[in-house]
């Protein structure tokens, strides 16, 4: 059996899902990252000044962008699992023989493109408000990927689990959402007391925002080795616990 | 060669129904077999196990000697499912269903777009091949899950229901697709609720109940079992008037309608010799009920009496 040609094509159909319904996955993030860099780049930074040494809106730019790539990349998967399993055409490929850790990779490669392919929108309509010069480029890339790759495996369990449209919400509405806000997309933890500086290192997306900030702008307020290796750690671990789940076939197989 | 080979094949659900109870089964390559049942018998776990849908409890299964736990692929790349219920992606373009199913199975899209064509026609789906799948009518879809189950042409195909809800035109034409990938060398595994598909279709049997195999034959020896069929005669004119048919087991249904009984042993020449010495012309002459359905209502009764 070709197993790359499997991978090829289980990609092929997640990225033209993606594609066939842009004004569903595509549009929604370049109008809402345009209001984010109208109302607190453009409006309210204005007024807040510099940080860290750049202007507000050079600051925030690295963070609205990640934001997109992150949330993208798990909702692709998230929702494009959960309704394959739903309209029950998971079928055609558990009784393929597709091994279970290719399913994975499809599905997560998906959610990756479609990261990127929102990350890139952002990034083009940044350059509106912006003129930022990437410091790191390999650093940027490597965070842009890793990310998505992180929250890609997230959004894969969080659709084995689910059993309702609902519960694919829950965890970006309760979860997702507010890790985003409180992990430095629009403030330097520096700001913070210190007691909730160090409750911010508990949470993962910090990592990804100031390392990818890094990248493009050559500031962050961890250390960058330490930002990899959480990020590397929690790939691995969510990966792991991913294959075990579909071994398993939670969620999957009566 | 086994295409199918089921030992100890066990099924306990969480909520502890046992949906199979230590089945064995073969099916022979190049065999057309009927997995009957009535519902909740086990049929469709049986399938599900099979196709890797389902877990099962214990047992095992080899797919053309390949053992399904430990080689899984290759095992599972011998077999076509053609499922009850509809299970493709209703937004996608039904030739992108097939060549996208080929892809799983590591076929290039150049090599499955040509065979996807060549099944479409074949179906009489051609001319939808670019229709999203939710636009098709109910026989089309399932036409196109069994154009998808046979994209990569597989060894063993497996056909839950495939002409439930179909009209009986479309069901022939089904029939007839199927017969002649039978002879082509594809073994089939077939379960329906219309038992003269079964009964047309294929020569060997199993019959599950209550997740147990109570009768695994061939068709032939199976309907010779029957001891008693029931026939309809329709006749030309009215019975005459002081006819002594004293001699047949029969009952009148309406002046040109007779139903008739034959034990095993009784000829039919018997009868039209009878019928012949009081010039009674015969139009038309049929079974009551559908051989196979007779057998398979008697074999479920007596395995629920033992139980």
């Amino acid at each position: 059996m070709n197993n790359w040609i499997a991978f090829r094509t289980l990609l092929t159909r997640e990225i033209r899902r993606f594609l066939r319904i842009w004004p569903q996955t595509l549009l929604p993030p370049a109008i809402t990252m345009t209001l984010y860099f109208i109302i607190f780049g453009n409006l309210i930074g204005s007024r807040i000044g510099e940080m860290d040494g750049f202007n507000y809106m050079d600051f925030i730019a690295p963070g609205i962008i990640m934001m997109a790539i992150i949330n993208n990349a798990y909702a692709n998967v998230a929702s494009s699992f959960y309704s394959a399993k739903f309209q029950n055409h998971i079928e055609e490929l558990l009784v393929a023989p597709v091994p279970n850790y290719l399913i994975l990779a499809g599905y997560v490669t998906g959610g990756i493109a479609r990261g990127l392919c929102v990350g890139l929108i952002v990034t083009v309509v940044s350059l509106f408000f912006t003129s930022i010069e990437i410091q790191h480029l390999w650093i940027t890339l490597s965070m842009v990927v890793l990310s998505a790759v992180m929250f890609a495996l997230g959004g894969f369990i969080n659709a084995m689990y689910a059993q309702s449209f609902d519960e694919i919400a829950i965890i970006p509405t309760f979860i997702l959402t507010p890790l985003t806000y409180l992990g430095g997309v629009f403030y330097s933890i520096s700001l913070l007391p210190e007691f909730w500086q160090n409750v911010s290192l508990f949470n993962p997306i910090l990592y990804m925002v100031n390392a990818f900030r890094y990248g493009m702008l050559g500031v962050s307020d961890i250390r960058i080795e330490v930002a990899y290796a959480i990020i590397i750690t929690c790939i691995i671990a969510l990966s792991s616990f991913a294959l075990y789940l579909l071994n398993k076939g939670t969620g999957l197989r009566n | 060669m086994i295409a199918l080979s089921i030992r100890n094949l066990s099924k306990t659900y969480k909520n502890g129904h046992e949906a199979l109870i230590n089945i064995d089964l073969d099916v022979a390559q190049g065999d057309f077999f009927a997995l009957l049942g009535p519902n909740g018998a086990g049929k469709s776990t049986t399938i599900g196990i099979v196709t890797s849908l389902v877990t099962k409890t214990a047992g095992s299964i080899k797919i053309f000697d390949i053992d399904l736990d430990s080689d899984t692929e290759k095992a599972k790349s011998y077999l076509g499912l053609v499922p009850q219920e509809f299970n493709f992606n209703g937004f996608e373009q039904v030739k992108h269903i097939l060549v996208t199913q080929a892809g799983y199975y590591g076929i290039h899209a150049k090599e499955a777009a040509p065979r996807a064509d060549e099944l479409l026609k074949q179906l009489g789906l051609w001319d939808k091949r670019h229709t999203t799948a939710r636009s098709l009518s109910g026989g089309m879809k399932r036409r196109l899950m069994i154009a998808r189950a046979l994209i990569h042409r597989p060894k063993l195909l497996i056909l839950d229901e495939p002409t439930a809800g179909v009209d009986i035109e479309l069901r022939r034409s089904m029939w007839g697709f199927l017969q002649k990938i039978n002879e082509q060398g594809t073994t089939i595994i077939l379960t329906t609720h219309y038992l003269e598909e079964a009964e047309n279709l294929c020569r060997n049997i199993a019959i599950i109940d209550r997740g147990r195999i109570i009768e695994n034959t061939d068709m032939k020896s199976l309907l010779n079992r029957l001891d008693k069929q029931t026939f309809i005669f329709d006749l030309k004119s009215p019975l005459p008037e002081g006819i002594n048919l004293s001699n047949i087991n029969y009952q009148q249904i309406d002046e040109l309608t007779l139903e008739i009984a034959l034990n095993k042993n009784e000829s039919l020449n018997a009868i039209f010799t009878v019928l012949d010495q009081y010039n009674i012309e015969v139009s038309s002459m049929k079974n009551k009920a559908n051989r196979l359905e007779e057998l398979f209502l008697s074999l479920v009764e007596k395995s629920e009496a033992t139980l």
